[in-house]
This record gives structure tokens, sequence and C-alpha cells, in this order.
């Protein structure tokens, strides 16, 4: 087994000699995107052409279709199929694993006559055209017989119970230790459904060339979408060919693949030509998963100097009915602030709502949006500036499990993120500044974010032009893959960016787990390193060995690579006269990367805090952000460009928690009530003012052989907290029901006497 | 969307004759919320008539004030030199709806013609007696939160969305018409809109197949003007509520099925009241549903905050 000690060695990336790492570099696949030239699954060009699928949603939240009529859908010019459970094709029964290597079992579509939510596909429309086929969708008619649904998740907190496998985990002695402190909060706080909606939609679009299933669909994980789409089809995995190649957003939410996957394929299948399936925006939201609701109870208690003796965070949340999801919204606490006596735990509600899944942080988007407001309240408590009472607090090694932290900067992100936003100028004492119509305040919070790595391999080949090309079964959800991937290809054979190649995306390319959980650039990017190391060394001891080479009898260890050339001291040739003289067929290396064996030793996180300054309309309630700064340690970083970008796309999801973004149920029906980004509020432009991410020079050994870490997820970590503290020190208002909008803000205000 | 013909007319009496020929024909400008309607199954015009590129699109002074062409878009007349030094309210109010992409397509004639946003008109698996008389409203007792609280009735509680409309309320805009005989008509814009009452899905006085043609108006009212809007977020967010003030007139947004001209709140501040009582006045008939509770409360700040705002403006 690997060990974290193999990490610690010299690496290509450690030197850093091409000097691309670490870089803003552009996005590699940028101008194919921002010139509409990048096939996203849907616009791919299929080898004919291709027929439109469309899905029919549900309109009750729990029940059966009794009768489907689709007698006048079929009747439609151009209609080339219509189905609903009655006439679907066969398809192994939901949850089949025939190959038990499989990473995830049969899903399959219009399976049978159950609804289990509002929204769930139920019939399918294909025709010649987009247009036929949403006519006649109008025209299929579905009668069915409704059974009771809960989807109140406020009116069930009291069926909650522990989620299966959980229980509570307390350290010392929770309520004795609350009793004996001598400043006391219990506060709760709720956050609403949140859906993805990612810019690009699910969509898939199929093929067969022979026995062989092509489809090209949006999704996060290549092999689990792969796996299931052959055991949803009675195949062998390997005549499935699943292709990703852009994808327009994930966040978590393409963690699964969804029913256009499966009746893209079937119907291309039937008909013997191309199908293109895609959910519209409004199916996003209930055919989906999203980000469940959440009640947090948080009970601190501290002694006068502000040190907590007992910290607890309890969160009730829910998923659907047959599901196992729960939001850990409580976990993260368990790494952050010291404390002698703690608990926390979960309760899981079952509702007859659409699936609840991860989302961007899950955890702790949700987590921070209670902890790190009741530490705020704490410090106002005692007197205490909020940076002051973290450092305070700041514990020494994992406050759950006594391990050592393998690299841990919160202190540092607060202190130099204090000075470079100007944290000084905060007066402590709420509702005192004003701009103009606007009351100003400040808040801040802290971000932690588990950092993971997971088994990955890689395929790197050079050729005789020179030109490098990274393989990798790997995704790029918009976050900077491909781009990382060439970084750190150039950097580890010493060729320029140009020279690089990236093909990922592709259930033929050697696996990798894809993106989430931010462990993507360390998990496939360690793999890459590998890779990349066992070309050079292939390639080194060609040259060695040939007599025609100016390295010719030098030590392999010896050979370097830079700027195109490989080299032993002043001796050197290019890589494409080695390549074309001694393997003019190319050479390929194969390389992979395994979580070691001992990485569980370390308490492992990447680490932030964020500095908000806001504007609060005392008369209307509403919030502007007019400055943001987060300051994250996250390891060795990448990419200046893209991690900046994950990182302040994460802090406008947080701004978007805290004040604009939720969905509400209309427990009727089990039916969520915003359906389309005009009534689905994410922060736009105009929201925000000032806004940028600073990351600290860090390097974390422990994390993997490149020293980097994820930032994908950190960013959203803590964000929304630094806005509701920011609101409460403009007005003195505390909402803990999120989004703050103006009409919960509003009561407060007028209290205030604003 | 389902199958439908279209045709581009060649002029304003030939789209007016075509709407009167053809069964189920609707005019399409901008398209920027009938194209979406249309999608979504809730508009289900059988036939189009495009009047987009009509020669109606001209911005020019009538009888001291101002003509605008009904198929002038709302970007054109946000920035257009006349309306914002002599009719900033209104260049304010077009500027605070939609978005910038949005503004460039919409016409001004559409934009009097959008449809509510009320979720409940959006979701065709929901009751709505506007989309679907007589099959009740979701709204009522459901998630309310942006409904009507005055003028409202049992069978719908939906608000007009429109920013722009309700500044023109407040200047007395009227609007200019053809109808299906090809007739042209002139009335106060105020008269556009209707209440509710027990036809919700009825929204306007215009006869159907009636083409406006141009909003106009008159000189704009002595004193200061001022537009104020509360949303969820500062951009391509309908109204929670919003104030237009002209001088002495006073209108309301997001709070009524049509935009609506605060009479009591102008004949209580001629009477010598303080902005608050006069608001107060307006207010006192409002009902609630619930969730809305708070819109009343926020169009009173509001009100008294925009008639400030105004009062600076002129000083």
């Amino acid at each position: 087994m690997s060990s974290v000690r193999d990490w610690e060695a010299s690496n290509p990336i450690k030197e850093g000699r091409q000097g691309v790492f670490g870089k803003p570099v552009d996005r590699y696949e940028g101008p194919l995107k921002v010139t509409g030239a990048a096939p996203y699954a849907y616009e791919v060009e299929p080898p004919s052409p291709a027929a439109y699928g469309v899905m029919i949603g549900a309109e009750i939240a729990c029940g059966r279709i009794v009768a489907a009529d689709i007698a006048e859908a079929q009747a439609q010019p151009g209609v080339r199929l219509v189905w609903t459970h009655a006439n679907a094709p066969a398809q192994a029964p939901k949850g089949t694993r025939k190959h038990p290597r499989s990473t995830s079992p049969s899903r399959p579509a219009l399976e049978d006559n159950r609804v289990a939510y509002f929204g769930q596909p139920v019939a399918f429309v294909v025709a010649d055209t987009l247009e036929q086929a949403v006519g006649a969708s109008h025209l299929v008619r579905l009668s069915y017989a409704e059974e009771p649904q809960n989807s109140d998740f406020h009116a069930s907190l009291a069926e909650a119970v522990d989620p299966p496998g959980e229980e509570d985990v307390e350290i010392g002695d929770f309520d004795a230790g609350l009793a004996a402190s001598a400043v006391k909060l219990d506060e709760t706080w709720t956050t609403p459904i949140q859906n993805h909606v990612q810019m690009e939609p699910c969509a898939t679009t199929a093929w067969w060339d022979g026995e062989t299933c092509v489809v090209h669909t949006s999704v996060q994980m290549v092999k689990p979408a792969q796996h299931g789409l052959a055991e949803t089809l009675g195949i062998d995995r390997d005549a499935v060919r699943l292709l990703t190649r852009y994808i327009g957003g994930g966040f978590g939410g393409k963690g699964q693949t969804y029913d256009d996957l499966t009746l893209a394929a079937l119907a291309a299948r039937e008909l013997r030509q191309p199908v293109k399936v895609a959910f519209t925006r409004r199916q996003m939201m209930h055919g989906t998963i999203h980000r469940p609701a959440t009640v947090q109870r948080v009970r601190l208690g501290a002694d006068r100097d502000g040190r907590l003796n007992a910290m607890s965070i309890v969160t009730w949340t829910h998923c659907h009915r047959d599901g196992q999801f729960t939001e850990h919204a409580s976990n993260f606490a368990r790494s952050l602030y010291a404390a002698p006596n703690r608990l926390t735990g979960h309760r899981l509600v079952k509702l007859d709502l659409p699936g609840a899944g991860p989302m961007r942080a899950p955890g702790e988007a949700s987590g921070t949006l209670s902890l790190e407001c009741a530490m705020d309240e704490l410090a106002e408590q005692l007197g205490l500036d909020p940076i002051e009472l973290r450092i305070r607090n700041e514990p020494e090694a994992d406050p759950e499990t006594g391990k050592p932290f393998s690299m841990r900067q919160l202190v540092r992100c607060m202190t130099e993120g204090a000075q470079q936003f100007g944290w000084d100028r905060r007066n402590p004492k709420p509702g005192q500044v004003r701009d103009g119509r606007w009351l100003v305040g400040l808040g801040m919070a802290a971000a932690i974010r588990g950092n993971f790595l997971l088994p990955a391999k890689c395929s790197f080949s050079v050729d005789v032009d020179g030109i490098v090309t990274v393989r990798q079964g790997m995704t790029d959800i918009g976050t900077g893959t491909y781009t990382v991937l060439a970084q750190i290809a150039a950097e580890t054979l010493g060729v320029p960016l140009e020279k690089v190649r990236v093909e990922i995306g592709d259930s033929e390319l050697p696996p990798a787990p894809g993106s989430g959980g931010q462990f993507g650039a360390a998990t496939a990017g360690s793999a890459a390193l590998d890779a990349g190391m066992n070309l050079r060394k292939a390639l080194a001891e060609l040259a060695v060995n040939d007599p025609a080479s100016p390295l010719h009898g030098a030590a392999v260890e010896a050979v370097a690579f830079h700027d195109g050339l490989i080299a032993v001291e002043n001796r050197s040739e290019t890589l494409v006269d080695l390549v074309r003289r001694s393997a003019p067929q190319g050479l390929a290396a194969e390389g992979e990367i395994r979580p070691a064996a001992d990485a569980r030793n370390w308490s492992q996180h990447t680490y932030g805090a964020h500095f908000c300054e806001v504007g609060v309309d005392p008369v209307t309630g509403e919030t502007r952000v007019r400055r943001m700064l987060g300051v994250f340690a996250a390891g060795r970083i990448v990419n200046a460009k893209t991690a900046r970008s994950q990182l302040t796309g994460g802090m406008i999801w947080g701004v978007a928690s805290a004040i604009h973004e939720g969905n509400a149920v209309d427990a009727r029906y089990g039916s969520l009530i915003n359906q389309d980004l005009a009534q689905y509020m994410v922060t736009v432009q105009a929201d925000l003012g000032e806004l940028d991410a600073v990351m600290l020079d860090e390097v974390d050994d422990k994390a993997n052989p490149l020293g980097i870490k994820g930032v994908g997820e950190l960013g959203n970590s803590g964000a929304g907290a630094a806005v509701a503290n920011a609101i409460y020190n403009a007005c003195g208002v505390r909402v803990r029901d999120y989004p703050i909008t103006p009409d919960k803000l509003l009561p407060g205000l007028i209290r205030a006497g604003f | 969307m389902r199958p439908f013909t279209y045709e581009r007319a060649a002029s304003a009496d030939e789209a007016v004759k075509a709407a009167a020929a053809t069964p189920g024909a609707r005019f399409i400008a901008g398209g920027t919320n009938l194209l979406d309607l249309m999608k979504l199954d809730i508009e289900r015009p059988q036939h189009l008539i495009d009047v987009a590129r009509l020669p109606l699109g001209a911005i020019e002074p009538a009888g001291g004030g101002l003509r605008i062409g009904g198929m002038a878009t709302n970007s054109q007349v946000a920035a257009d030199p006349q309306v914002r030094r002599r009719y900033p309210v209104l260049a304010q109010a077009i500027l605070s709806g939609g978005s910038p992409q949005l503004r460039n397509k919409a016409s001004v004639a559409g934009n009097l013609l959008q449809r509510t946003r009320c979720a409940y008109f959006y979701d065709t698996s929901k009751p709505c007696n506007k989309r679907a008389p007589g099959s009740g409203c979701g709204a009522l007792e459901g998630l309310n939160r942006n409904a009507a609280i005055l003028g409202q009735s049992h069978a719908c509680i939906a608000t007009h969305p429109s920013d722009m409309a309700v500044a023109l309320v407040a200047l007395e805009a009227e609007v200019e018409t053809l109808t299906p005989s090809g007739e042209a008509r002139r009335f106060p814009l105020a008269e556009l809109h209707r209440l509710p009452g027990e036809t919700p899905h009825v929204e306007t006085h215009l006869i159907p197949g009636e083409l406006i043609t141009a909003v106009v108006l008159p000189p704009p009212p002595a004193g200061g003007q001022a537009y104020r809007k509360a949303r969820d977020r500062a951009s391509y967010a309908g109204g929670l509520a919003s104030v237009a003030v002209a001088g002495a007139r006073l209108a309301l947004g997001m709070v009524a099925h049509k935009p609506w001209r605060a009479t009591q709140v102008e004949q209580a501040l001629a009477a010598g009241a303080t902005p608050a009582e006069a608001i107060g006045e307006e207010l006192k008939d409002a009902a609630t549903a619930g969730r809305n509770d708070f819109k009343v409360t926020l169009t009173a700040r509001l009100a008294m905050a925009a008639l400030a705002q105004a009062e600076g403006d002129a000083a």
C-alpha cells in the first residue's frame, strides 16, 4: 500500500520548471465554449438525422396511473412513438446489478404505473422535430388515482428518525457542559430546498452503432452512468459507449443519470435512428434531485473569555420516501472549533417530494448558515470580535478525533482577510453606518470543507510531432479539468501548453471518478502526474539506450525535461527528434493514483474566511452585497484563474443562499412553486459589487503527490453566513430563516425603528 | 408548443383585419411573454400576426406631450432623450423591469399586455381561473407571497407585473388603438386593464383583435417624479411592490390586477394629509391572503420614500 510519505519526494510539479503550474492559465476549451463550438450533449451531431424525444411529467405527487390515452398524440404528424409504462420496452427491474462490479444499478424509465413524486417522467413522445414532439406531448392524456401524500417538511419534524446506520456523536457530556457554561446560545435556523439550476439541463443524444449504444450525455461521473445504462438495457457494459465532453454545470445534480439517458437509448434502438432528449427547465426542478431543506438547532456554551465549553448542532432534513440521502449539515462542525463537550447529529424525514441529493458543498453549505451565525451572535454576547472568538476556539488537533491536522491555516485566512478587507472599520454596534439610503454593515464567517482523494487512472502519449495527449475518463463540469490536466502534462513532460491535447469524458478512456466533492483536480491530476512520470521514464530509457541520441549512456535518473527538450546536463535533443527516430509510432504510458493507506491518520480539510459588506435598504428590507472577499487555504493552487472562478462562484452561491435562493413547497400538491429562472432567484451581477478570492500559499503533502486540494466547494461554505452576519451588523436584525428576503427583514427593521 | 400559423402584417389595418378574420389569432411583437407562455402550453394561439415591423415605433412630440408608438421597444423608450428629460419616472420604471435583453425585444404595447407572473398561472397542473376559467384559484390558499392586496376577488389574486404601466398611469397616459373594424380609438390607459372580478381571464377592455398602436403622454405634470420598486434581487425580478410618483399623482404596481392609480392618496394629500396618512387612506381597503401581509407595509413605506424622492427631484 502507498503511504503519504511516498508523496513527499520532489516531482516536476513541485519543481515547476516549465512555469505553468499555479499560473492563471486560460481555459483549454474556453475559445470553443465562447464561440459556441463546443458541442454539449444535446448538440452533438449524430451520424444520421436525429428524432426528438420529449418527456411528460406526472401531475400528482403520489398514486397510480389508471389510464393512459395516447391515441391522439400518436396520430399527430411526425410522431414516431409514444410510450407510457403500458407500452415501454422491457428493461431490467430497478436496482438490478447483473455485473457484480457495476458502479451503478439499473434505472428503468416508465417502469410501472406508480407515481412516486410530482414531475416524475411518466410518458415519452418522439417525433421528427422537437416542435412536433412537444405539440403531441400536450395530447397525451393520463388519468391518475391519487393517494395521500406528505410533502410538508416543517409539519413532519416529529416523525424524524436517525438516518439509517447513524447515531448522534457525543464527546464529553454536552448537557452538563452547556449547563455549566456562563454564556449560552440556543437558536434554530432553517434553510429551504435549493435546485441546482445548471445552465445546461440534463440531456442526451443517443444512437446505436451495431450492438453498441453510443450516448452523449451530461453527467459528472462517467463509469456509473455507463454501467447504469448497460444494466438498464440488459447489455454488456462494453456495449455502452458513454461520452460527456462538455458539461454546462453539474453541482452534484448530475452525479447521477436520469430518464433522458435511458429513454434516448431505448428510443434510438426502437427507431434505429439517433434520438435527442433534454429536460426542460421546468422539468429540471422536479425531475432531478435538489438540496433538501433543513432545520438546524445550534447550542453553544462558553465561558466569559469566549472559550467554548459545549457545542451542538443537530440537523433535521428530508429525503424521498424511497431514498436514503441525508444532508449532513452538522458534520463539518466536528472539525471546526475546540469544545470539550460536543453533540452533533441528524434527523431524517421521509417525504413524497422529488429526490433529495448532493449539491455543491453538501452539508457545509447549509450547516455553516447556522453555526457561523451562531458564532457571530455569541461573539456579540461576549463583547468579543467574531474573529477573536474563533481564534480563542482554534483547536490544536481535530477536536473530535484528536488526529493532527494535515494543514490548517484557518486563523491566517481570518487575520489576513481582516487586514485586506479593512475589518477594523467594522462598528461592532449594529445599525450605525449609513451611506445614502443604505444601512451598511460588515460580517465574516469561517469556511471549511473536507478534502478527498479517490482511485483514478490516466494515460499519456506523445507522438512524432511532440504532441502530448492526456486521456482520462474524467469530466469537466465547467470547473477547469481540461486546463489543469493540460498544465500537469506540460509541467511533467516539459512541453509548452500548446503541445498538450486533453481527451476526457469518454467511457473508453482510463477510468477516473469524475467531478464531485471537490475531489476532481486532486484525483484526476494525481493519476495524470503518475502517467506523466511513467512516460518520462519510458522516454528517458528510450534516449539513454539509443546510440543515436546525445543522451546515450546517461543515467535515466539524470534525464530532465524542459521546453520541449529531453536533456542531461548540457546534452539534449528535442522530444520530437527522439520520438521520430526511436518511437515513430509514438509512445504511451499509463498511470494511476490510490488513496494512501495512512491518509486517514490526519484530519484533512480546506479552510477559508469570508468577509462581506452589505447595504440594507431600511425602507424595503432589500439587501445588496457591496463588497465580498474570501481568503482560502486549499493546498497548492493549480491554476490561479480557474481556482478563483471556482471560489468566487461558490461565494456567489453563498450570497444567493443568504438572500435570494430557495424553492418553496406547496404541500397540497407535493410540488415546488418556482419552476423557472425568472421565479427561482439566483444572485445576478447587479446584486454584487466587488468580489474577490485570495488563495494563501500552501502545500499539503498529506493530500496527494501534487500537494493540491479541492476548491470547488470551499467557496460555498460559510459565504452565506458572512452575508447574514453583515446584514445584522448593518441593521441590527437577525433573521434565522433563509433566504433573508425583504418580507422577513421588514418586521425587524420596523421594530428597530427604521 | 402547439402548431400555429404565422403571418407578418403589412400594415396596422391589415393586422386588425386578419385578426378579425382568423379565429384564435393573436398579435405578436417582441414575443418575450407570449412565446414563453406558448411553450408552456398556457397560451395556445392558432394563428400569430406579427406586428413587430409595422411602422409604429416612432417616439415623437404630440400636443405638448409625447406619442410613443406601440412597437417602440422598451429600451428605445427608456433611452429617449425626451422621455429621460421630461418623464424620468417612465425611464426609471422601464429600466427597473426585466433584463436588458428583454427590454431590447419587448414592445410598449406588449409590455402593457403582459400577463401575470403568478406561479399558479404558470403551472398547468394547478387550478387557475385566469388560465382555465372555472378551475379555481391555486394561489388563494397557496404560496401567495406576491399576491394582490387591492381590488382582488375570490376568483383571482394575481397582480399585473408591468413596471412601465405603473409610471404611465401616474403620467395619465392614453392609449391609441385600432379596432377590428379599422376604427381608431383613444382612451385613458388607466381604463385599459380590468380588475379580476369573476372573469380574471379577461384582463383588458380591448375588443378581441384590437391593436394598441401608441401610448400618448400629456405634458408632464408640475412637480417631481420618482419610481421606486422593491424586489427580491437587483435585476430581472418582478416587483414585490412599486410606486410611481408624477407631480401630485401616484400609482402603485404589483399590488393589484392592474396598475393602481392611488386616487385616495392624491385626494388626501391635496386635502393636507401627511404622506403616511394619505397612504393609509388608500391601503385601509387592502386585503391580504396570509403570506403577502407584508406587502401592505412595504407599499406604504415605499410610497413615502417615493414621495420624498419626487419632492427632492422637484427641488
